[in-house]
């Protein structure tokens, strides 16, 4: 506390010997900063570089050899991988990529709406509606399971994509309308005066006005649903029962499940290969994901 | 907007002069026509859903036969189970440690990340990164080989010449710490969300502050911690509801058994194993009554706590 101080006050005098070490100090503070946090970052990254690279490796080496600089390298890890689940992994890719976007074409437009209502527009029991999704957001999915369950039991859905596709028409992901609103009352209102005096009415207004000026939320809720949808395990693990059905997600646990063959090296193949969207999406779209975290706190 | 904030002025005073608006409500019914798919949702997979769990909490049911009333039978037997007790002490630890470790981690960072530091937006994509993953299987599977009897810490101890380290996820003393660990890498998510909020903090109030000759920790406990209470708090309620939810990586790490000897057996876990594999959806209804009170309470005494902590600037 006193040296900065003394700094404030010799710098004032102008000694220049004192400003000097005063800046080398502050340069190896700024170089230790970057080593700890450099270190840091390999210990958080190596397990997922070690497992790409040990999917390029051959079954006996992955465990004896712990370096991430191997010489021999194979693809036959995914080779065998790929098939190992009696289907080609390519219908699990393809099963996720059917809940992924049908979860995202329901959240875009049921969320959207709830949101223009929500942040637009005055109708009776609003407030309490709104304090209802509010609540819903935190509540535990576990509390409507198994209610949920008997529904789609009784609707002979069990073992389709529908019970994990139907409910976010219904804008069941009450985040992304939290998400949405917030975003739709920090646009300026002026816009939405303007077209109703345009005489717009509110479909317009939303289709033609809010919905274009909306395009960097509706892109956060898109890569998110992407995310969680392709991380989705326990909706999946419930209700889809045949491996033709399977997600990525449940696919791979099949692995698990047959550890005792010990296909290691298919089992880190195929995690790659899950893992490979999640990495595009997020190179992709890092811009909206973090702005997205930043005001909502979702994951 | 001079001649719309006219508009405003009268119709205002068209109101008091005694012209009876219409409607209070202008847009009534375009309003319900857009939160129609909402509505149907809450009504049809929440609120209908949640009344009828409630019911079964009291009823014995296997899907097979229809509801059998049984009064406060699975409350009592959730009084009298032990390993529903333990699945709770075992959440508790999980979220006791993990969420505060997880936060701090996160604090530490965002603060080290200063505004304007070279390679900011590396560090925070690399840090980011595990929490966006951290719920997929392949990373519950990767965990599961980092920290198997061969895995790669294994293999990085031996090095140091420490030959006999546990298989840390079938050892029951440690299988729970790894997934505490797992937790802890997500730090990125919450990071992100102090970054946002550091970046809120006036910088006049740090020039102020130097001017007075604080230094860092002064600085810190002085401006930043006071000012950054709220986005802590914000964090601290979100990740213990999210985290006392955690399944995939215990039934990952676990192989869906909750084991080795019930150590990685979560609350979520207990749950779906009485609903979906023993078919007891009434005593699963119980449960995810009691997980619902439980949550509902910790996020109560999160905000009670809140005031001796938590300062809000307005």
């Amino acid at each position: 506390m006193t040296t900065e101080r003394l700094s404030v006050t010799t710098l004032a005098i102008g000694s220049d010997g004192w400003r000097r070490a005063h800046k080398r100090r502050r340069i190896t503070a700024s170089v230790l900063k970057h080593v700890g946090l450099i270190a840091l970052s390999i210990v958080m990254i190596y397990p997922l570089i070690w497992l790409v690279v040990s999917s390029f490796k051959p079954n006996g080496e992955i465990f004896t050899d712990l370096s991430i600089f191997t010489s021999t390298h194979t693809l036959d890890n995914y080779v065998k991988g790929w098939t190992s689940q009696g289907l080609g992994f390519q219908v699990f890719l393809g099963n996720s990529s059917i809940l992924v976007l049908g979860a995202i074409i329901g959240n875009l437009i049921s969320c959207s709406m709830a949101a223009y209502a929500f942040a637009r527009l005055r109708f009776r029991l609003r407030s309490l509606f709104f304090a209802v999704m509010l609540c819903t957001i935190m509540l535990p999915i576990h509390v409507v399971l198994v209610p949920q369950f008997i529904i789609f039991k009784n609707l002979g859905w069990l073992g389709t994509f529908l019970p994990l596709i139907v409910p976010k028409f219904l804008a069941t992901d009450a985040f992304f309308i939290f998400l949405m609103v917030q975003f739709i009352r920090a646009l300026p209102q002026e816009l939405f005066e303007a077209a109703i005096i345009d005489g717009a009415g509110q479909v317009r207004t939303f289709l033609q006005v809010t919905i274009p000026l909306m395009v960097p939320a509706l892109a956060t809720t898109a890569i998110f649903t992407f995310i969680w949808t392709w991380s989705d395990f326990f909706g999946p693990l419930i209700y889809l029962r045949e491996t033709p059905k399977f997600p990525v997600s449940v696919a791979l646990k099949g692995f698990v499940d047959a550890q005792s063959t010990s296909d290691y090296g298919g089992m880190f193949a195929m995690s790659v290969v899950s893992l490979l969207p999640l990495f595009i999406v997020f190179a992709l779209g890092q811009r909206y994901l973090l702005r997205g975290i930043a005001t909502t706190g979702i994951k | 907007m001079s001649s719309l904030g006219e508009l405003r002025t009268l119709a205002l005073n068209a109101r008091k002069g005694g012209v009876k608006l219409k409607n209070r409500f202008p847009d009534n019914k375009a309003g319900y026509a857009f939160i129609a798919p909402w509505l149907v949702g809450i009504l049809v997979f929440t609120i209908g859903p949640m009344l009828y769990s409630l019911y079964l909490a009291f009823t014995n049911y296997n899907l097979l036969q229809p509801p059998h009333w049984a009064g406060t039978a699975n409350f009592v037997q959730m009084f009298h189970d032990p390993r529903l007790w333990n699945s709770l002490k075992v959440t508790l630890i999980y979220v006791g440690i993990g969420v505060p470790l997880q936060l701090a981690l996160a604090l530490a960072l965002a603060i080290l990340l200063d505004r304007g530091m070279r390679g900011l937006g590396f560090y925070r994509s690399v840090f980011y990164l595990p929490s966006l993953l951290g719920g997929s299987v392949a990373v519950a599977i990767l965990w599961t080989q980092v920290f198997g009897k061969n895995g790669l810490l294994n293999s990085f101890l031996a090095i140091f010449g420490i030959h006999n380290a546990p298989g840390w996820v079938s050892d029951p003393n440690f299988a729970l710490g790894t997934l505490i660990v797992l937790h802890i890498w997500t730090f990125g998510s919450p990071m992100v969300i102090f970054l946002a909020g550091l970046r809120q903090v006036p910088d006049m109030y740090y020039e102020a502050a130097q001017m007075d000759g604080a230094g860092a920790a002064r600085r810190f406990f002085s401006i930043t911690f006071p000012l950054l209470t709220p986005i802590i708090f914000f964090n601290l309620v979100l990740q213990v509801i999210f985290a006392f939810q955690s399944f995939t990586q215990a039934y990952i790490v676990s192989g869906g058994t909750g084991g080795p000897s019930d150590s990685t057996m979560f609350f979520t876990l207990y749950l779906y194993q009485q609903a979906f594999t023993q078919l007891h959806m009434g005593y699963a209804s119980a449960m995810a009554w009691f997980l619902l009170l439980i949550i509902g309470g910790l996020t109560a005494l999160n905000f009670w706590l809140s005031r001796f902590w938590v300062f809000y600037d307005d």
